[in-house]
């Protein structure tokens, strides 16, 4: 058999009666044994891989959800607690194992180590130097970066910053850069001036006196005014991954980082699931916090079918918010009071129900157990009854 | 009797009238029992409230304690106080309306549009309505002036818990706004303004949130307790309920006689406090009513919250009848759907059995046998619904013959019976699967080795239970849905969770090695440890002597059209091999049910396994099948063993001199390049990793090294071992084991690590003071260089264990933490199912997915995640050939 015939064989059998994917794959994988397989072969293997699909489909009433939940929980037992991980080659501790799968669960605002891969256009990603010019833009740069000392004259009245010339370098920063950002500080009268005995040594003259117990609190407001940067990216990492230069950076905000020329912003990513809502989208959300879900799993070297994880995706994306899962998402905002109430916070659920008057139509799992009827899932959810006088 | 279920239930305030319509006795007496003991009429043990003795008949519904449900009763308070459960509602409702005309604060002209508008929201969107409602009551709170009379509205303040002040506008002072107050001005507000914030005023009206009527609970619900002295001991609400009416008859006096305010006013605050306390002892702001020996009172709200509350306690989950536990033990002599059970338990459970033509010679035996004697009955059941206890039955003989079709005996468990058995915790469905009854001596639960790994289960002490079904659909759908086979598939990931272990893939390796060969006595006890009935074929060898190979007698259970090629588990290292050309027989083939190459292992027959041999059996010849499969080949594995011997010994881990002498070599090394990275950190001369301090590169490279040079005196240990040497031959098959296990075993133990640094807390600048100071050497920070087969150091011994105890700590807190995950997973997704239309739909009807899983493929039939396995289909077709 030629690969052509094999082709037409298999699309006419197989398309509109399987997913097209697997469409795809049949021909792919019957393409490489063409010459060793008859017409009558492909025939009756397109017929298997049709029985295969339908055999292999859910049955009607089956209880997914919860299926989906224990394929979940069962094996979070097993994971092991430790937090940190290297991300890459040991550059980043990340959030991994059970805390993070907790975190995406909570649909927390930020992760606890947020983390963005950016992605660069031609020709950033092919030079580390062009690449680094990108990073230089990207990571916060604050003055205690590039600070070797700074001291509170109070006889002066004045802040004197003595600047590191090889952080300087290393951060691509001139004096006056600095000089800039502090100039900017617009507060109480300050003269910014670059002292004249040292070529890097930035002095901050006040025209009112300071006050003594607050030199503290003032050389920490110096110390944290950004030179350059990205609010909240800390640290940036330049990875060569396959052929490209990569930024990995510590700490995320991609609705900045997309508008950076240079950045190549279809390929930005983020593990910020909040983020990523805000900015992409929903749908975004979704796919990411299937992605970021299965990659911890993935990690733990645990098995889990990616449809378990694309139904608790989209069980916390469907109002078209990420919510989370538990009392104050979508297990707190459940119709039935009873199911509510079994939950958590199980008086005030109660109380409050009692003053809106509300309705339980036992229409939820727990609500029927509760009460005592059947669940509305799996056998008991077909109301078929076989009526002996109806011919 | 017609059945009925509950369709809907409806939450509300009960109102005073409600309250006294339901009540049967008003309670006005503090104390109980007069001199002899009997209940006082008017107490809060009133007889009318409910039969709670034996005996008893209840004056107001008829029935005995057994039927009776008991029956409210109720007190009238003296003066109004508030409900604490609703001061948040009353709070809002109190800044919501005006404290003149008490209409809710909104314009007027709007208000026809926000109901409407509400209305419909109701109908289709209530979440939206609830919201809605919410941003209403925001709105009204905020108003200063009365849209409607236009009074500048008095701040309203809330002293917790239940006190309300009005503060005045200038001179800020603080007027108390009594209960009777407050329901003055909730009683005015009109249905439709109440609507408008959420409430509904049809069976909440707000001033039913101040209580002017208290209903007295039954007697049923706070039964007392008959200590052996005779002395009776209340249940915590009666103390409450009697606190209250003592405080509430008081005051009612005081009134009455004309007592000055500030009297009237203490004992009103006492009513408030004790009411408060009797519905929730927890509120915040007041101290919680006490005991006599100072243990807080268990309430109200104690009683329905938290776990062992009635939500979660006996509603969400019940007790049941009908079920049995103890220690479980080993049995391979069982099939792997069946459970063994203790004769003691069989005679304790019963199953009911309805009496036919067909069966009533055998029930009638068993009610002869009686309920000592195994196996007999329990219990049989008129068909009026008459009871009757076969144990104080004198003459079973005749009742024996009085049996007709309709009655039903409660008889013991027999062979064949399904039960449900389980093992917590139940973290998934496999956790409690269907088993068939198999009656045996002893005390324990007998179960087959290969649904261990489904219950995680082991028998260092680990217990089960048992539970059996009692009616015919029960036990139709546990046979049908719930027994072992139909769980060899986990949903998880679509392989298979029960299968070969340990031992079992021991016995399969070496039968099927290519080193082992039968003869025909062998062959013969083989097949019938397996149970094998039919032909032999004919021998691998003829001559000088008749030898089977183990692959021939695998070959004998497989379908004469199976085809199959796949690694092995042995297949790594240098004895890998990637496709049928295999000097090592490590790569599994199967054409036309020949076992040609390749031994058995855990990659091929293994449980947790995806894709393999098993799997295929399993999914092309169904679970049936699998289950016989299983039955016979697993037991002659074990018979295998049982033959030959197989045993780990100390020598197996023990590695010759030279051997030694290669490891010390490599440690040497290790240790020369760890000395040279300290020195270059010292000299300041240190290659950085980015971002990363001086320390911390250390710390990395170090780690680096040490695990390094223990995977070499690893490998170097393993050069040595015989390969069929026994803790070699289970590490190497996946039976028990890994190489790490081996290399710790014989070489050494490597870098002890406490939270994932090398071990550095303790002493200053050293973890124990058997080393210098600042010593960063790997001695001294936990690196242990003996094996456990030459034993460790005491140094050595204190950081193994250091590493060990943070193993323990992480096992402890990581279970309450995925624990309380899974509980909220669940919470959050049980409702789902899949519609007749192949949509996942949520309780109420809503659509979560059109397709489940995107394409409709149910996770435990997909093969490891894919629609169909193509690849596999292709073999299964022409695998002979390819």
């Amino acid at each position: 058999m030629n690969a052509v015939e094999i082709e037409k064989i298999v699309r006419d059998k197989l398309s509109g009666r399987v997913p097209s994917k697997t469409v795809e794959e049949a021909i792919d994988t019957l393409k490489r044994y063409a010459d060793r397989l008859t017409k009558e072969e492909i025939e009756r293997i397109a017929e298997l891989i049709i029985e295969e699909y339908v055999s292999n489909t859910v049955d009607p009433g089956e209880p997914v959800g919860t299926v989906a939940a224990q394929s979940i929980g069962e094996p979070s037992t097993q994971m092991t607690l430790r937090t940190f991980h290297y991300a890459g080659v040991r550059e980043l501790n990340v959030t991994l194992g059970l805390p993070r799968l907790i975190e995406l669960v909570d649909a927390k605002k930020t992760p606890s180590t947020p983390l963005m891969y950016v992605y660069l256009q031609e020709p950033y990603n092919r030079d580390e130097n062009k690449a680094k010019e990108i990073a230089r833009l990207i990571e916060l740069t604050k003055v205690e970066n590039v600070a070797k000392r700074v001291d509170v004259d109070v006889f002066a009245n004045a802040v004197i910053i003595e600047l590191d010339p090889e952080m300087l370098e290393d951060k691509g920063l001139t004096v006056d850069d600095v000089k800039r950002a502090l100039d900017r500080l617009k507060s109480r009268k300050a003269r910014v001036r670059i002292s004249e005995d040292n070529p890097y040594e930035i002095v901050v003259e006040f025209a009112e006196g300071i006050d003594p117990s607050k030199i503290e609190r003032l050389r920490d407001r110096i110390l944290r005014i950004k030179i350059k940067g990205v609010r909240g990216v800390n640290k940036v990492i330049i990875q060569k991954r396959e052929n490209e230069y990569v930024l990995v950076c510590e700490g995320s905000n991609i609705a900045e980082v997309m508008r950076i020329p240079g950045v190549d912003y279809r390929r930005v990513r983020t593990n910020s699931v909040k983020e990523v809502e805000e900015v992409l989208g929903i749908e975004a959300a979704r796919t990411l916090l299937i992605e970021e879900i299965m990659d911890v799993l993935e990690e733990q070297g645990l098995d889990v079918d990616i449809r378990h994880v694309m139904l608790v995706a989209d069980m916390m994306t469907r109002s078209g918010t990420v919510k989370q899962i538990g009392r104050h998402g979508i297990a707190g905002e459940k119709d039935s009071p009873l199911a509510r109430a079994a939950f958590e916070v199980t008086v005030k659920n109660l109380v409050d129900a009692a003053v809106r008057g509300e309705i339980d139509n036992l229409w939820g799992v727990t609500e029927s157990v509760i009460v005592g009827n059947y669940i509305p899932v799996g056998t008991s959810k077909v109301k078929l009854v076989y009526n002996p006088y109806v011919k | 009797m017609e059945e009925k279920v509950i369709a809907k239930i409806k939450f509300g305030i009960l109102s005073p009238d409600e309250i006294r319509k339901m009540s049967v006795a008003t309670i006005v007496s503090p104390e109980t029992y007069d001199e002899d003991g009997t209940p006082l009429r008017g107490s809060v043990m009133d007889p009318r409230l409910g039969a709670i003795e034996p005996g008893q008949v209840c004056p107001v519904c008829g029935n005995t304690m057994a039927m009776c449900p008991g029956h409210f009763g109720h007190i009238e308070l003296a003066l109004p106080v508030i409900n604490v459960l609703f001061v948040r509602h009353i709070y809002d409702l109190l800044r919501a309306t005006c404290a003149n005309c008490s209409r809710v604060k909104l314009p007027p002209e709007e208000v026809d549009k926000y109901r409407n508008y509400l209305r419909r929201l109701q109908k289709r969107y209530p979440k939206l309505a609830k919201r809605f409602a919410e941003y209403l009551k925001k709105r009204a709170i905020k108003t200063s002036i009365c849209p409607y009379c236009g009074l500048k509205q008095p701040k309203i303040k809330l002293e917790k818990p239940t006190t309300f002040y009005e503060v005045g506008e200038e001179k800020r002072e603080m007027i108390r706004l009594s209960p009777i107050d407050i329901r003055r001005r909730f009683e005015n507000i009109p249905d439709e303004d109440l609507e408008l914030v959420g409430f509904d005023p049809r069976d909440s009206r707000p001033e039913w949130m101040i209580m002017t009527v208290l209903p007295v609970p039954p007697t049923t619900i706070r039964p007392s307790i008959l200590v052996e002295t005779g002395i009776r001991s209340e249940d915590d609400l009666t103390h409450k309920l009697v606190d209250i009416i003592r405080v509430n008859e008081r005051l009612r006096e005081h009134i009455a006689a004309g007592a000055p305010q500030i009297i009237i006013e203490d004992l009103w605050e006492l009513l408030q406090y004790h009411v408060t306390t009797y519905l929730d002892n927890e509120v915040p702001g007041i101290p919680p009513a006490k005991h006599r020996s100072g243990r807080p009172l268990k309430t109200l709200a104690q009683r329905l919250k938290g776990k062992e509350g009635r939500f979660r306690g006996n509603l969400s989950g019940k007790r049941v009848d009908f079920s049995a536990r103890t220690v479980i033990s080993p049995d391979p002599y069982l099939s792997i759907n069946e459970v063994g059970v203790p004769l003691d338990i069989a005679k304790i459970l019963t199953v009911p059995e309805r009496v036919t033509p067909w069966n009533i010679d055998e029930l009638r035996k068993y009610v002869l046998n009686g309920p000592f004697k195994w196996p007999g009955a329990n219990y049989v059941i008129k068909p009026d619904g008459r009871r009757i206890d076969l144990r104080y039955v004198r003459d079973r003989k005749t009742i024996a013959e009085t049996l007709a079709p309709g009655w039903i005996v409660e008889r013991h468990l027999k062979d064949g019976d399904i039960v449900l058995f389980n093992r917590q915790p139940s973290l998934h469905r496999m956790s409690m699967m269907g088993h068939i009854v198999r009656v045996l001596p002893g005390k324990t639960f007998r179960l087959h080795l290969s649904v261990c790994p489904p219950y995680n289960a082991d028998f260092d002490g680990d217990e089960m239970n048992l539970h059996v079904p009692q009616t015919e659909e029960a036990r139709a759908e546990a046979r049908e849905l719930t027994l072992v086979q139909n769980h060899i598939l986990t949903p998880r990931y679509g392989g298979m969770i029960i299968g070969a272990i340990q031992d079992y893939i021991s016995g399969a390796y070496i039968l099927t090695s290519k080193a082992t060969l039968l003869t025909r006595e062998d062959v013969i006890d083989l097949l019938a440890a397996a149970k094998y009935v039919g032909p032999i074929p004919e021998p691998a060898i003829l001559s000088p002597r008749e030898f089977w190979t183990g692959k021939q007698v695998i070959s004998m259970f497989l379908p004469d059209d199976f085809n199959y090629h796949g690694r092995a588990n042995i297949s790594a290292g240098h004895l890998k091999c990637d496709d049928i050309e295999c000097f090592w027989d490590s790569y599994v083939v199967v054409r036309k049910g020949k076992l040609l190459l390749g031994v058995l292992d855990k990659k091929s027959i293994g449980a947790e396994q995806c894709e393999n041999l098993l799997h295929w059996l399993t999914k092309e010849y169904g679970v049936e099948y699998a289950k016989e499969f299983m039955d016979h080949l697993f037991r002659m594995f074990i018979r295998v063993l049982e033959k030959r011997g197989f045993t780990m010994r100390l020598d197996d881990v023990a590695i010759p001199e030279e051997a030694k002498r290669e490891i010390e070599n490599i440690l040497k090394e290790a240790f020369e390049k760890v000395r040279e990275l300290v020195q270059q950190y010292v000299e300041g001369k240190l290659e950085l990793l980015p971002a990363r301090t001086p320390e911390e590169t250390l710390e990395i490279k170090i780690l680096e090294v040490l695990a390094e040079a223990r995977d070499r005196a690893g490998e170097a240990a393993a050069k040595y071992l015989d390969p069929f040497n026994y803790a070699f031959v289970m590490a190497r098959t996946g039976a028990r084991g890994n190489i790490l296990n081996l290399t710790q075993m014989a070489a050494a133990l490597g870098q002890m690590t406490v939270r994932g640094e090398r071990i550095w807390r303790g002493y200053m600048g050293r973890p124990l003071p058997h080393f210098e100071k600042d010593d960063l050497g790997p001695l001294a920070r936990g690196f242990v260089v003996n094996s456990f087969y030459s034993g460790l150091s005491p140094t050595e011994m204190f950081f193994h264990a250091a590493g060990g105890r943070e193993g323990l700590v992480d096992t402890a807190v990581r279970t309450s933490q995925s624990g309380y995950m899974q509980r909220r997973l669940i919470n959050a997704l049980q409702d789902l199912y899949v519609e007749y239309d192949g949509t996942v739909r949520n309780a109420d009807g809503s659509i979560v997915q059109f397709v489940y899983g995107e394409d409709g493929v149910d996770p435990m039939r997909a093969t490891h995640q894919k629609a169909v396995n193509v690849e596999r289909i292709v073999e299964r077709v022409a695998g002979w050939k390819l």
